[in-house]
């Protein structure tokens, strides 16, 4: 066979399971991936036992732990809806009221469960911290 | 004050980044690709001792046996003959070329130097 | 002096437009004069912003809050390191940080080429200048450092205790060196293929910086990642999210460039592929650098959904198109002048290993931008998470470590049966032996793929040690030099080849690490009251006792607890909970020095063998009844105070009880101790993927050293000398 001849077989071989394994790459990726919803979407529309990727903001006065489970709302951006999300796992340092999360979780009810270890907490670019060296700069601000 | 670092500053840069405006000839050089060919020609040639000099390696390494080693140290080095050839035609063409017009602006070098790498 | 930055943020900005101009009517019309004229704008550039910098810079070390930046993003009690780097915890500063070291790099890189790539170095400097003059415009117009408070606070809102950490101090300049050293190679690209001057020069001329590009960048990613391992609380040092798949992305092409260009070099091959692998490399820095600012993607890291999206999106479309339009245009200039010889060849290897690298890039970009991608197809934003990522990214870095070591034993050209035997018979054998070896520990057998890595990873570190042995051998035979002179003598004299040789191994003893730390880990998550143990991965971890402590930042809740291991000691770690107040004054005078920030400080026992690694989580809830009674006696005290007009000194004597109330408060942690929540993590080899990664960035700048100009002449006379006798030969 020429070389030409066989260097354009190759080339053919190569793309057919180069655009393949992209293809599986993609289909996986659809079939794999899990919607992100907000808090009025997954009210409106879960389905009990899929899992969802809630992304929100957690709601003020809404943090609560107990016996190794974290409590929380987050309400969405849009409406003025919250869900409640109960949480065992990891929760990251940033973590608190009124900052921007992302958990997966599965309905129950009324109730959304997270997924052990899925929370992402948004980090701010700044926060806001009291001045530490009690009483000599605090005047104009205690 | 704060005006003065300012406009020093500005002074400063435009002198600065001006100076070869007022020191140098301005226009192309003629022989702008000549020259840069040149110095395609003399990468080309260094990078070809290095391919000489890593097949030597590999023969030592034991990477390759001796009659391999010989069939490639042979084409290789034909290779930088080549090379070698054409370095001397295009040397040859910009002298040349120079000597028909004079000396290059803003007086550089005739040949570039060697790549470092 | 926030007058004088701004100023020179401005002349920044006009100087980097006039080195646009300058290059390319010096390049096209104008001539030398013009072109230097355009390079010294460079170098004026890099001064001027050198001077904006410093400028920010003291202001941080001195605390100025009348700059915006320093009073939102410092305060006086931040220690002195921490506010020096504070500059670029923000957006306006990591913007200025890019800018200056674009310019520094730029400099540097013109003023190396000064004498050659005559014809591509002009346009490569209009590039650079165009990029100079994007982000100048972005601070000047959008995030400005130089903006300035009417009213100066007596005190700023502090850093983001989570970044104080001497990794994430160092992780941004490291990263932004390698995005702007990127750039380099990216310019000269396009100058090239402006003018047409496709040859060898250009790449002889930017390849060390792509190799440099490639170690900041490198030692920027690793630093985020031990940072994520020994600050945040989660234990782990690597979770896909999109700001870390931003950087990776660069470094991924960018290790393909860096071999690809070899065999461009060697035989004039892979010209189109490399030309699209620098473009790409230069716009997915650029792109990386778009995804930490612009809030498309949810991550961790963002700086926050902002302005600058558009910008940047219009700049890396234009990269893109201007990419494409250029190769196309002159693919004939870029048509290969050799083929591969032989399919076991070095050179096939390489293009294997490059084809690797660019599947994996595109893994991590697919998965990376899939919740738009999915959006855009579906309507419906979706995220793919890390055991998609793993599904597709293991056996890639599989193939890819196997590759690594199979690379330095091929020769280039051809490979034969004799090679073979001579090459990879003892690699071959060792990397069975460390596979079996594995396989035989206890528990192993149940992760055949982590044994079967470790096998691959025995492979490339004995073919690498094969190399260096042969080498040192090979120079003891003609120089006859003792063996640890002989290798120093042998590795100098080549450094790319042996130092690339040490990269290999290094990344791939870094890839094991991560291999078996996380096929055998052992995580545990318990609540244990002191005195009360837990079981990991056959240790035994007891809660010794709690510690608290109130200082002038935070207070820290923690515990000390005992690690032994069949009834022998191991360790002793410590891990405690940072709370920063918070200005919040709604949560009460007592309340708001537990209601702020929080951060974890690991306890880490970090060994050869395996890491042992906690972290506290305690419930302050038990405190809030106590916290309550403090802000409630306390409001009821300010208030009686102020009722009666008192004075600065009452106020004072109030706040120092107020700090002994808290001190008090946190004390309780120790003297009426509650159940923590405990996450312990016993990690087999994980010490290993730090050590890899130190060796593999030590592999970096052996082959980055240049080599003495003497040496180099030295060893290239002797070949000169031969050749132009063949030379002779042939015209006689």
């Amino acid at each position: 066979m020429n070389p030409s001849r066989k260097r354009r077989i190759r080339l053919v071989v190569a793309l057919t399971a180069a655009l393949l394994a992209a293809g599986a790459l993609v289909y996986t990726s659809f079939s794999a991936g899990s919607d992100e919803k907000t808090a009025g979407q997954l009210l409106d529309g879960a389905v009990a036992g899929k899992t969802y990727t809630l992304a929100g903001t957690v709601k003020d006065g809404s943090v609560r732990r107990a016996d190794g489970v974290l409590w929380f709302k987050v309400r969405d951006p849009h409406r003025p809806v919250s869900v409640r999300v109960r949480y065992t796992g990891l929760v990251p340092d940033p973590f608190r009221e009124g900052r921007g999360v992302m958990v997966k979780v599965v309905r129950r009810g009324d109730l959304f469960v997270g997924e052990k270890d899925t929370m992402v907490t948004k980090c701010p670019s700044k926060y806001q911290v009291a001045p530490p060296r009690p009483g000599s700069r605090l005047a104009s601000i205690a | 004050m704060e005006l003065l670092i300012v406009f020093a500053v500005v002074l400063a840069v435009a002198a600065f980044v001006g100076a070869p405006l007022r020191t140098r000839a301005r226009g192309l050089d003629p022989d702008a690709g000549l020259r840069a060919e040149l110095a395609d020609l003399e990468a080309a040639k260094e990078a070809k001792y290095h391919e000489i000099r890593d097949a030597e390696l590999d023969r030592r390494t034991g990477k390759l046996s001796d009659e391999d080693h010989r069939a490639l140290d042979a084409e290789l080095r034909a290779e930088a003959v080549a090379l070698l050839k054409k370095l001397d035609a295009v040397r040859a063409r910009l002298a040349a070329a120079q000597e028909a017009d004079g000396p290059a602006p803003g007086g550089e070098a005739a040949t570039p130097s060697p790549p470092v790498g | 002096m926030a007058t004088v930055g701004r100023a020179l943020l401005i002349v920044a900005f006009a100087v980097a437009l006039y080195g646009v101009g300058a290059s390319l009517y010096g390049a096209f019309a104008g001539g030398r004069a013009w072109v230097d004229s355009g390079r010294r704008a460079v170098y004026a550039l890099a001064g001027v912003l050198t001077g904006a910098f410093a400028i920010m810079e003291v202001a941080f070390l001195r605390s100025d809050f009348s700059f915006n930046v320093v009073a939102t993003h410092s305060s006086t009690t931040t220690p002195t390191f921490y506010k020096a780097t504070a500059a670029w915890s923000s957006q306006e500063g990591s913007l200025l940080l890019w800018v200056w070291l674009l310019s520094v790099w730029s400099s540097l890189a013109l003023a190396l080429t000064r004498r050659r790539v005559r014809e591509v170095a002009p346009v490569a400097t209009a590039v650079l200048m165009t990029f100079a003059g994007f982000f100048l415009m972005l601070t000047i117009f959008w995030a400005n450092p130089f903006e300035t408070l009417a009213a100066v606070p007596q005190e700023g809102t502090g850093l983001n205790p989570l970044l104080r950490h001497p990794a994430m101090m160092f992780h941004p300049p490291m990263l932004y060196s390698g995005y702007t050293l990127f750039s380099i190679p990216f310019a000269f690209a396009i100058g090239a293929l402006v003018t047409r001057r496709l040859n060898a020069e250009w790449i002889v001329s930017t390849r060390r910086f792509a190799l440099a590009a490639w170690l900041c960048l490198g030692v920027g990613i690793v630093l985020g990642a031990r940072w994520s391992y020994t600050e945040l609380g989660w234990g782990g040092y690597w979770a896909w999210d999109p700001v870390e798949n931003a950087s990776l992305l660069p470094w991924l092409t960018g290790t393909a460039f860096i071999h690809s260009i070899m065999i461009q070099e060697r035989r004039g091959m892979l010209k189109v592929w490399n030309a699209s692998l620098v473009l790409a490399t230069g716009t997915l820095a650029i792109l990386g650098t778009f995804l930490v600012r612009s809030g498309i993607l949810d991550s961790i890291h963002a700086f926050g959904a902002s302005t600058l999206g558009v910008p940047f999106l219009i700049l890396i479309g234009a990269m893109v198109l201007g990419s494409v339009g250029l190769v196309v245009s002159r693919r004939a200039e870029l048509r290969t002048e050799h083929r591969i010889d032989s399919l076991l060849s070095r050179e096939a290897v390489f293009l294997a290993q490059n084809v690797i690298l660019v599947a994996l890039a595109f893994v991590v970009w697919w998965g990376t931008f899939f919740p738009l991608i999915s959006e855009a197809v579906t309507g419906t934003r979706a995220s793919v998470g890390p055991p998609w990522f793993d599904k597709y990214t293991v056996p890639l870095a599989f193939v890819l470590v196997a590759l690594s070591g199979i690379g330095p034993l091929v020769p280039w050209r051809r490979l034969t049966l004799a090679s073979v035997r001579r090459g990879f018979v003892l690699p071959a054998v060792v990397g069975g032996v460390v596979a079996l070896a594995l396989l035989l520990v206890p528990g192993a057998w149940s992760q055949p793929k982590a044994a079967a890595f470790a096998g691959v990873v025995g492979f490339v570190v004995a073919s690498v040690v094969q190399e260096l042995w042969r080498g040192m051998r090979a120079r003891q035979s003609s120089a006859q030099e003792s063996a640890p002179v002989a290798l120093a003598g042998i590795v100098r004299r080549n450094r790319r080849r042996y130092g690339g040789y040490v990269v290999h191994a290094g990344f791939a003893t870094l890839l094991l690490g991560v291999a078996v730390s996380s096929s055998f880990q052992h995580a545990k998550d318990v609540s244990l009251k002191p005195g009360q143990s837990a079981r990991v991965g056959g240790y035994d971890i007891r809660y010794v006792r709690a510690t608290s402590h109130a200082g002038s930042e935070k207070i820290s809740l923690g515990a000390v607890l005992d690690v032994s291991k069949g009834g022998k000691h191991v360790a002793t770690l410590r891990t405690t909970r940072g709370f920063y107040p918070s200005q919040d004054v709604t949560q009460g005078i007592v309340g708001r020095f537990f209601g702020g920030e929080s951060e974890s400080e690991v306890g880490l026992q970090a060994g050869f063998g395996r890491d042992v690694w906690t972290v506290i989580d305690p419930d302050i809830a038990p405190l809030e009844p106590i916290i309550q009674q403090g802000n409630d006696t306390f409001r009821r005290a300010m208030t009686g105070i102020l009722a009666r007009g008192g004075g600065r000194q009452q106020l004072a004597q109030l706040y120092a009880l107020r700090d002994v109330a808290v001190t008090a408060v946190a004390r309780r942690f120790v003297t009426r101790p509650w159940a923590a929540d405990f996450r312990f993590i016993v990690s087999p080899l994980a010490t290993w993927i730090w050590i890899g990664a130190i060796v593999t960035f030590l592999g970096g700048l052996i082959a980055l050293w240049p080599a003495p100009a003497t040496a180099r002449r030295r060893v290239t006379a002797g070949y000169a000398a031969r050749v132009a006798r063949e030379l002779a030969r042939t015209t006689q």
